[in-house]
C-alpha cells in the first residue's frame, strides 16, 4: 500500500504476564484522521505509545511511510505528540516551546521565526510568543502544544486524549479547531479518546477497542449504525439491548419474538443469517424509541408498545426517559418539543424497528 | 490553666531548652571580656578577629569548605543519576537498591564510621583525603536522592517524551528539559550535602588522615585544651553558615520557581 502513512501488523504488547494489546493490525491512510476509542485499560494508549516509539511491541511490525520503525528510537521517527496534560516546557516561553523541535533540525534562525509564527497563527495565538506557559489558560496551552507538534511537519500526529483536560464548552471549540487544522494541513492523525462523541465527530475511521482487542473498525456512521457487538453498541451512544428469538422469516422482514414486547419485525438485511429459532440480541438505540401520549394516533412505520415512565432526566435540548415496558427497563432519548411527560405517566412507546440492529452471536 | 495553655507552655520550655545554649554562645561571642559571664562587660568583635588570625582555624575552614564542596558535587551528581534510575526506569532488584541507597541515614553514624574504617583497614588502604570525601558522600547522598526523587516523581515524564518526539536525543532531552526542571531540587540537595558534610564530626573523626582538621574537629580539639571565647565566635560562624545557607538556598529556589510562573 503506497498511501498508508502508518501501518501496524499483528502488534502484540505484553507486560509481564498481562497482554495489553492483542494482534492489532490496521493502516492509517495518508491524511486521514483515525481514532482509537475504548474505555480506560483497553490498550488504546499503549498502541499509540508503540507508534510513538515510547514502548516496544512484543511482536509485530510498525511501519511509518513504508519504513519499518520497530528499532528506530522516538527522536528519529519525526512525530508530533500531544498529551492530555499539555506537557509544555514550563521553563521556556511559548515561542521557544514551539521552536524546540526546529532547533534539532537544520533550520535557519530566520526560518525558525517564520515557521513558529505561522504555527502560532494557525492555532490562533499569534501574539503570545513571549508568554510563559503558566500564564496561559488550559485551552491556550493545548493550542501551543499542538503548534509545537505540527511545526516540525511530522509524518504522523499522535494525540493522546488532548481534549480531556478541558472543560465542556472549551472542549467542543477545541474539537472543531483541531479538526479544522488537521484538515487544512492534511496531516495523518492518530487520536486516542474514551469519548464517543469526540470520536464520532472527528474521525474518518474509528477503531473500537476493548481489553486489548479490536472490536470493530469502521467509519463513524458504520460503527454507530451497524455495531458488530454488544460492547460496541453499548459504548457508542445509549442502547437498549434485549434478548430475542427469531420467530419466522416473513418476506423482507424477520420477525423477532421478544419477551414482554411481542413481535418486532426487522429488515432481513439486518440479520442475513437468521433462521427460525435462533437466539439473538436486539439493539434498540435510545433515540429510536419515541415516547408519545397513549392516545396519540399510530403511524405505520413503527411498532407501538405501552409503557410507564419511571425516571425523567432533563438535559436541556433533549430529555431522557427511563420506561418500564413489561419486565424491561428501556431508555428513550427524545428531542424536547412541547411539554414533557412526568414520572408515572402511562405512554405509548414507538419503536422504529427499521433502525434496530440484530446481533447474531449473543454473549 | 487549660490543657492547651499547658501544652503551649511545655512547647516553649522545650524550645528554650534546645535553643537557649545556642543563643548564649552567639551572645557571648560578642563579649569583650575573656571570661564568659553575665552581665557582659562590653561588645566587641575581637574574638572574630582572633579567629581570622588563627592559622589552624583558617586552615580547618579551608579544609571544611573544600571537603563540603567536593562532597556536594560528587553526591549531587551521583544522587541525581541514581534518582533518575529509580524513578524513570524499571530494572531487577530496584527495591533492594533503593533501600541500600537510603540505608546510610538509617544506620547510626558511628556504626557506619567504624565499618568504613575497618573496611579500609582490611583493604590495607591508608586514610587519605579522597577517602574522607568518599565517606561523606556515602551519608550525604541519601539526602540528595530523597529531595531529587520527590521532585522527579511529581514531574510527569510527558515533558521529556514531548522533547524526544520533537527530535531531541535522550542526552539532549536531559540537558534541555530534565535538568532545568530539576534545578531547584538539585540545588537544595547540593546545599543539604554541603551543610551536612560541613558540620559533620563523627565520621570525620574516624576517617580523617593525621594532620587534617575540619572546623568541627578543630573545635573539638580546642575544647580539649581550654574553653576559649574564640570557640564561641567560631560557633557563631558555623551557625550562620549551616542555618543561613539552606535558608538562602530555599529563597533562591523559590525565586527561580516564581520567576517561572510570572
Amino acid at each position: 500500500m503506497t498511501d498508508s502513512a502508518v501501518e501496524l501488523s499483528n502488534i502484540v504488547k505484553r507486560f509481564d504476564s498481562f497482554t495489553a494489546v492483542q494482534r492489532f493490525s490496521m493502516s492509517l491512510e495518508s491524511g486521514s484522521f483515525v481514532t482509537l476509542l475504548g474505555p480506560s485499560g483497553c490498550g488504546k494508549t499503549t498502541t499509540l505509545r508503540m507508534v510513538a516509539g515510547l514502548l516496544d511491541p512484543s511482536e509485530g511490525d510498525i511501519r511509518i511511510r513504508g519504513r519499518r520503525v520497530n528499532e528506530v528510537p522516538i527522536h528519529q521517527r519525526n512525530l508530533g505528540l500531544v498529551f492530555q496534560n499539555y506537557a509544555l516546557f514550563p521553563h521556556r516561553n511559548v515561542f521557544d516551546n514551539v521552536a524546540f523541535g526546529l532547533k534539532y533540525r537544520k533550520v535557519s534562525k530566520a526560518d525558525i521565526r517564520q515557521r513558529v509564527n505561522n504555527a502560532l497563527e494557525l492555532v490562533q495565538l499569534p501574539d503570545l510568543g513571549r508568554r510563559m506557559p503558566s500564564e496561559l489558560s488550559g485551552g491556550q496551552q493545548q493550542r501551543v502544544a499542538l503548534a509545537r507538534a505540527i511545526v516540525i511537519e511530522p509524518d504522523v500526529l499522535l494525540l493522546d486524549e488532548p481534549l480531556s483536560a478541558l472543560d465542556a464548552n472549551l472542549r467542543e471549540d477545541m474539537r472543531i479547531e483541531l479538526k479544522r487544522i488537521q484538515t487544512q494541513l492534511g496531516i495523518t492523525t492518530l487520536f486516542v479518546t474514551h469519548d464517543q462523541s469526540e470520536a464520532l465527530a472527528m474521525s474518518d475511521k474509528i477503531v473500537v477497542m476493548r481489553d486489548g482487542v479490536v472490536e470493530q473498525i469502521g467509519a463513524p456512521r458504520e460503527v454507530y449504525d451497524k455495531p458488530v457487538s454488544e460492547f460496541v453498541a453499548g459504548f457508542l451512544g445509549a442502547a437498549n439491548i434485549v434478548d430475542a428469538r427469531v420467530h419466522e422469516l416473513d418476506g423482507d422482514n424477520v420477525l423477532l419474538q421478544v419477551d414482554d414486547l411481542g413481535m418486532i419485525p426487522v429488515p432481513r438485511a439486518r440479520c442475513p443469517a437468521c433462521a427460525p429459532g435462533t437466539a439473538v440480541r436486539l439493539v434498540l438505540r435510545s433515540e429510536h424509541l419515541i415516547v408519545q401520549r397513549a392516545d396519540e394516533e399510530h403511524s405505520h412505520d413503527g411498532l407501538y408498545l405501552s409503557a410507564r415512565i419511571a425516571t425523567v432526566d432533563y438535559q436541556g435540548q433533549a430529555i431522557r426517559y427511563f420506561l418500564h415496558c413489561g419486565k424491561h427497563t428501556l431508555q428513550a432519548l427524545n428531542m424536547l418539543d412541547g411539554p414533557a411527560f412526568n414520572e408515572g405517566d402511562s405512554v405509548s412507546l414507538k419503536v422504529r424497528h427499521r433502525d434496530a440492529v440484530v446481533l447474531e452471536t449473543p454473549r | 490553666m487549660s490543657g492547651w495553655a499547658l501544652l503551649r507552655l511545655h512547647a516553649i520550655l522545650v524550645y528554650l531548652f534546645m535553643f537557649l545554649p545556642v543563643g548564649i554562645v552567639v551572645v557571648l561571642s560578642f563579649n569583650a571580656s575573656q571570661f564568659g559571664s553575665f552581665p557582659m562587660t562590653g561588645l566587641s568583635l575581637r574574638w572574630f578577629e582572633a579567629l581570622w588570625h588563627n592559622e589552624a582555624i583558617m586552615r580547618a575552614f579551608r579544609t571544611s569548605f573544600l571537603l563540603g564542596t567536593l562532597t556536594a558535587l560528587i553526591s549531587t551528581t551521583l544522587g541525581v543519576l541514581a534518582s533518575l534510575a529509580m524513578v524513570r526506569y524499571r530494572f531487577p532488584g530496584k527495591q533492594a537498591i533503593s533501600t541500600l541507597l537510603i540505608a546510610p541515614i538509617l544506620v547510626p553514624e558511628v556504626v557506619l564510621a567504624v565499618a568504613l574504617l575497618l573496611f579500609l583497614r582490611a583493604l590495607g588502604l591508608p586514610k587519605t583525603f579522597p577517602l574522607l570525601i568518599l565517606g561523606h558522600v556515602i551519608f550525604t547522598m541519601p539526602f540528595v536522592i530523597l529531595v531529587v526523587q520527590a521532585r522527579l516523581a511529581s514531574m510527569t515524564s510527558h515533558v521529556e517524551e514531548a522533547a524526544l518526539s520533537l527530535g531531541a536525543s535522550p542526552v539532549q532531552t536531559f540537558f534541555a528539559v530534565t535538568l532545568p526542571l530539576l534545578g531547584p531540587a538539585i540545588f537544595a540537595g547540593a546545599l543539604f550535602a554541603f551543610t551536612i558534610s560541613f558540620d559533620d564530626i563523627t565520621g570525620t573523626l574516624f576517617w580523617k588522615p593525621g594532620g587534617v582538621e575540619t572546623v568541627p574537629t578543630q573545635i573539638f580539639a580546642m575544647l580539649r585544651n581550654s574553653i576559649s571565647p574564640e570557640i564561641n565566635a567560631l560557633g557563631t560562624v558555623m551557625i550562620v553558615l549551616t542555618v543561613g545557607l539552606p535558608l538562602l538556598g530555599m529563597a533562591v529556589a523559590r525565586r527561580v520557581d516564581s520567576g517561572r510562573h510570572h
